[in-house]
């Protein structure tokens, strides 16, 4: 009698143990692959675009001689309307200049070089904003070192120095590392502020700090950058690390600077003036 | 069983303050507030029939691969997503799934306000406005 109650216990207990084991690696089995994410063996598979533009580094050379305010102010108009870049020019906020965001502007060459004023500058680069900055997208960039959350990452195919707006917390580091004020902060809302959206391209929120991105989502189907398309000409885009392509062999040929070269963030925008 | 009029009050009271919720929600909530809102199909989810993945598949684990997209569309840089049946996507919340389900207040909102979660991809994805 003992011995059998004990028994029957015994076989109760295994059984209920191996109906519930059982029931968890069923479920297991028929939870679909795809649910355990990119990079594992059965997880989803992604790739990039045929006509994805590609290189090892992406640069810039900006050749100042063949542009004039104009062209600069379309480039601008441009890359800002494409991206849904806020305007809060005209606005009856008493801060609204401090609110101001962009990606690409024109500025004059002693706020772009400061350092490197001759002291008889041409007249045509004294007093005028016809040095169009932006995001240096630098091979060392300070940005991204500081950033605690990762939100701002150099891109290791393609040398791109990138956001993740979903990962920004706002904490304005890297404003405060990079040298060149190529980084604006969402002081509020930008949405009011944005005259006709591109639904192509998403928003930022209030609290995250954005900038250029090189046109990543342009390259990605095989466009050129809005700036340089908007540019004429004056404006060269390729890849860096290749010998053969415009960029460089134009390099070769031209004399050109960068920004604030002696801070070793190796700027990938180049100037020819 | 000298106590039987006790007990069975007793078992009366007691089983009537345990199944409060029940009773209480049969007879003075609101209906249909219990049952899970059904997802509205635009005409053109509904000419697809089938989303990006099985639809058992996507009620269950869109978030995850939603997720999935933001992370390698945005770190990776891979713009082109292939389905389990071999169909190739856009990546693209504003410009793949909205394109189809357009009705974002009937598909998107019904079952997150039921669900009580409050996703925030609508801070910055823009979505296509309500007509009417």
């Amino acid at each position: 009698m003992e011995n059998s109650r004990r028994r029957f216990l015994k076989t109760a207990g295994f059984s209920i143990l191996g109906v519930g084991a059982g029931s968890i690696l069923v479920g297991l089995e028929t939870r679909s692959a795809r649910a355990a994410g990119p990079g594992s063996d059965k997880g989803p598979v992604f790739a990039k675009a045929e006509e994805a533009r590609e290189a090892r580094r992406w640069g810039m050379v900006i050749d100042t001689r063949e542009l004039d305010e104009q062209t600069c102010r379309k480039m601008q108009e441009e890359c800002h309307r494409i991206h849904n870049v806020p305007d809060f020019s005209g606005d009856e906020h008493p801060r609204s200049s401090k609110h101001e965001i962009k990606w690409i502007w024109p500025t004059e060459f002693t706020h772009a070089f400061p350092g490197q004023e001759a002291e008889f500058l041409a007249e045509k680069l004294s007093h005028k904003p016809i040095i169009p900055v932006l995001c240096n997208h630098c091979d060392n960039p300070p940005c991204v070192q500081v950033c605690p959350t990762k939100a701002t990452f150099k891109r290791e195919s393609d040398g791109i120095v990138m956001m993740d707006f979903h990962r920004c917390i706002g904490c304005r580091f890297c404003m405060a590392a990079c040298p060149f004020g190529s980084r604006s902060f969402n002081f509020r809302d930008p949405r009011p502020a944005i005259k006709d959206e591109n639904p192509e391209f998403p928003t930022r929120t209030k609290g995250v700090v954005e900038k250029c991105n090189f046109c990543a989502e342009r390259l990605a189907v095989g466009k050129q950058p809005a700036c340089v398309e908007a540019s004429g000409g004056a404006l060269i885009f390729g890849d860096l690390e290749d010998p053969e392509s415009d960029i460089r062999k134009l390099l070769a040929d031209e004399y050109a600077i960068r920004r604030k070269p002696n801070l070793g963030t190796f700027p990938s925008v180049f100037y020819i003036v | 069983m000298n106590d039987k009029n006790k007990i069975i009050t007793g078992l009366v009271i007691f089983f009537l303050v345990v199944l409060f919720p029940f009773w209480f929600n049969l007879i003075f909530g609101t209906p249909g507030a219990s049952t899970a809102p059904e997802a509205e199909l635009t005409e053109k989810a509904k000419e697809a029939e089938n989303c990006v993945e099985e639809t058992q598949y996507m009620r269950a684990e869109h978030m995850q691969l939603l997720d999935q997209w933001r992370d390698t569309v945005v770190r990776d840089g891979k713009r082109l997503y292939m389905a389990e049946d071999g169909g190739k996507y856009d990546p693209s919340l504003s410009n793949t799934c909205m394109d189809c389900h357009s009705n974002k207040v009937e598909f998107c909102d019904r079952c997150h306000n039921y669900a009580s979660v409050a996703p925030y991809c609508w801070d910055c994805h823009t979505y296509p406005e309500e007509t009417e």
